[in-house]
């Protein structure tokens, strides 16, 4: 019987990633991918692309897993879990398997935005069986904090280090979360470890429905965002509440914000607590912050756009 | 209909190999298209649209995702085959270790094709030779009948409780891979009962007995491991040769870990790995009919390499030249020279070694090379002098 949504039914449940594991104090990738297990109603197996997570919960001879877990390489954990789904199916065609098992892949936003995406997108195109989650954190965090493409506008990183000559990242953040919309899959999400029962409805709904789905879920890390070590569902409540990070899903090509903010605060506010944004705060670099927050303006607008088109669809 | 449920056809290499498949009949297969070796996935493929086997396929977007789903898929716990070539290969290159480290028992055909710049398609060994340390077992093959036979005895060796470790059949791209031959099938009963059923060891579908597969390891212990792969690559000669023995019984074909012809009594001999070796041993024949004692041997088993039984049947010549289709760009020698001087260094009174390099991007190698050489070794012989360790034939200097 599904477990009801609620703190004190799912905090029941095991927890099929242990203690024990050795991310940093106050990562918000193990609480990311708790919750999405937790989430879970059915038998899981799980992939991971290298990167802070799979080199901290698996170090020979522990596992910090409880569920069957793959960890192959940098770059390809959609196709290696393409082909264990595969496989199922195979199996399960020939009377060899008779549970129903679901399948995850967790990377980073390295081995998903870069690295990652044509594995990704690949695995995407074919129509497997799997639920491919991203916890973003805006950069190569377990290689020493160097920019990704899911690095914000203006971040200070330690191959875009803020200097006398380059305010930090030039660039704007790749938007996987619409490029993976525009594979036509059947569900797309945006989400936050603040707002949990967001989270896990929408891992709940992605595992209910059969073919491809991806999750991109903003996963602060205090080392990278030069953050107090306690803060990181804070930050990402922020970054909720300023429009940074939306919370929406793509359903079947209808777009649905599914939490706004009852008040729009101002992106400084989540920028501030971050020490990798401090030099945006220089009198000199004030039109950054202006153009960070246009940038975070116009993307919101544009969704609520996409929402209401889908809503007069129906 | 042949004797004793064989058939006889006229098919290519690949053709071959995409039968052997069939009959096997693996659970999964994910692969890219690639020239030469496309048309082994194209045929395949079709015995898969119309029902001919049970495989489920992933028809992935790179080599580098092909490779990857077969370890996904194997890990998961069942029987994985691809095929690929040449930049395929090397773009796979990352995760073949990947594939032996984690002792998955995938198979994989290659069809040997020259590596860019500049970029040709044609078939030399530098694809294959460029994977020889990733921890696979390699079987090379002259023709498209080794080629099928190869693939068969390549599931058995993979999938050895001793073993457990991935393994490609060689084969020449175009020369094999394209060209039509007279060869034999084995029926499909006789394949499925010599593959037997796939066993599965600590397969990631048992939900009940969940297992973490790729696990970072460091300093402490990521040598004993290495160590270990090792020692399971010691064990694999055996294996090929129980495999071949039995092999044998439903074939009537003998398989060692290379093949000797008119080695026994020679006092100069050809080493050249796939398909140049049917061109060369018509013309150590005509050596022979001089009443000059040439013989030549072809690897079979080129990794592990058979370093001492190697070295035995080669110390009693004068000398030998080792036919390279692919160079080491060392400015040195090609691999296969430097795996055959090895496996002949512990004899003293070995023979004389010279190096060729041929046929590279598929340059025609003529029974005008082999004789070349051959007169060369039979004067080596003589004299007991060497004027060139190693050169670059049938090329424009």
């Amino acid at each position: 019987m599904a477990t009801p949504l609620s703190l004190k039914e799912l905090s029941k449940k095991e927890l099929l990633l242990t203690a024990g594991h050795r991310m940093c104090a106050g990562c918000g990738a193990p609480i990311v991918v708790k919750m999405a297990l937790l989430a879970a109603e059915q038998p899981i197996i799980a992939a991971n692309a290298t990167g802070c997570l799979e080199v901290s919960t698996c170090i020979s001879e522990y596992t910090a897993w409880k569920i069957p877990w793959i960890h192959n390489a940098f770059e390809n954990a959609a196709a290696t879990l393409s082909g264990v789904e595969t496989m199922y199916r195979s199996l399960k065609k020939q009377g060899k398997i008779d549970k129903k098992i679901k399948f995850i892949a967790f990377g980073g936003d390295g081995g998903t935005y870069d690295i990652g995406f044509q594995s990704l997108s690949g695995a995407m195109e074919r129509g497997h069986d799997m639920l491919y989650i991203c916890y973003d954190n805006g950069a190569y965090m377990n290689t020493g904090i160097q920019r990704s493409s899911a690095t914000p506008f203006g971040a200070d990183t330690t191959t875009c280090p803020a200097g006398s000559c380059n305010p930090g990242k030039l660039q704007q953040r790749k938007d996987l979360t619409k490029i993976m919309a525009a594979h036509g899959i059947p569900y797309v999400a945006q989400a936050s470890p603040s707002h949990w029962s967001d989270l896990v409805k929408k891992v709940k709904k992605a595992l209910a429905i059969d073919g491809p789905k991806f999750m991109n879920v903003i996963t602060p890390c205090n080392r990278g965002w030069r953050s107090k070590t306690d803060d990181a569902v804070k930050l990402s409540r922020l970054g909720v509440e300023t429009c940074y990070w939306p919370l929406f899903e793509i359903e079947n090509g209808a777009t649905r914000v599914t939490v706004k903010p009852k008040e729009k605060k101002p992106l400084v506010d989540f920028l501030k607590p971050q020490g990798r944004f401090k030099h945006l705060f220089a009198p000199e670099n004030e039109h950054l912050l202006k153009q960070a927050q246009d940038q975070v303006d116009a993307y919101w607008e544009r969704l609520l756009k996409e929402e209401a088109f889908a809503a007069r669809q129906e | 209909m042949g004797q004793n449920g064989k058939r006889v056809v006229a098919v290519t290499g690949n053709e071959a190999v995409a039968e052997a498949m069939r009959q096997i009949n693996p659970d999964v297969c994910a692969a890219y298209p690639i020239t030469p070796a496309t048309d082994i996935m194209q045929r395949f493929t079709s015995f898969v649209s119309n029902g001919k086997v049970k495989t489920e396929m992933v028809l992935v977007e790179s080599e580098h995702s092909a490779m990857s789903a077969c370890v996904g898929a194997s890990a998961a716990g069942g029987r994985v085959a691809t095929a690929t070539s040449s930049q395929g290969l090397a773009l796979m290159w990352e995760i073949l270790f990947i594939a032996s480290g984690t002792r998955l028992p995938i198979v994989m055909s290659l069809v040997n094709r020259a590596l860019s710049a500049p970029l040709n398609i044609h078939g030399d060994h530098s694809d294959g030779m460029g994977a020889r340390d990733c921890g696979w077992i390699q079987l090379w093959s002259e023709n498209a009948q080794e080629s099928y036979d190869n693939m068969i005895q390549a599931f058995r060796i993979a999938e050895h409780m001793d073993i457990r470790m991935p393994a490609m059949v060689c084969l020449d791209g175009f020369i094999i891979s394209h060209s039509i031959e007279r060869m034999e099938y084995l029926d499909d009963e006789t394949v499925k009962n010599f593959a037997g059923e796939f066993k599965t060891t600590n397969p990631l579908l048992d939900i009940e007995n969940p297992v973490s597969y790729g696990p970072l390891i460091l300093t402490d212990y990521y040598m004993e491991y290495r160590r270990a792969h090792a020692e399971v690559m010691s064990k694999v000669s055996k294996v090929v040769l129980d495999v071949a023995k039995d092999f044998e019984k439903i074939s009537g074909r003998k398989y060692g870990l290379f093949e000797t012809y008119r080695l026994e009594d020679a006092e100069i001999g050809l080493v050249v790995l796939n398909s140049a070796a049917g061109t060369s041993k018509d013309v150590v024949d005509e050596f022979r009919n001089r009443g000059i004692k040439a013989g030549l041997l072809k690897p079979r088993l080129y990794r592990p390499f058979p370093y001492e039984e190697i070295g035995e049947a080669l110390k009693h010549l004068k000398a030998v030249c080792v036919l390279d289709r692919a160079d080491a760009f060392g400015a040195s020698y090609g691999p296969l020279f430097m795996d055959i001087a090895s496996g002949v260094y512990p004899h003293k009174n070995g023979p004389l070694l010279i190096n060729k390099i041929y046929g590279l991007g598929g340059r025609d190698y003529l029974p005008e090379h082999a004789e070349t050489v051959l007169a060369e070794l039979a004067e080596i012989a003589k004299t007991g002098k060497v004027k060139t360790l190693r050169e670059y034939i049938g090329v424009r200097e």
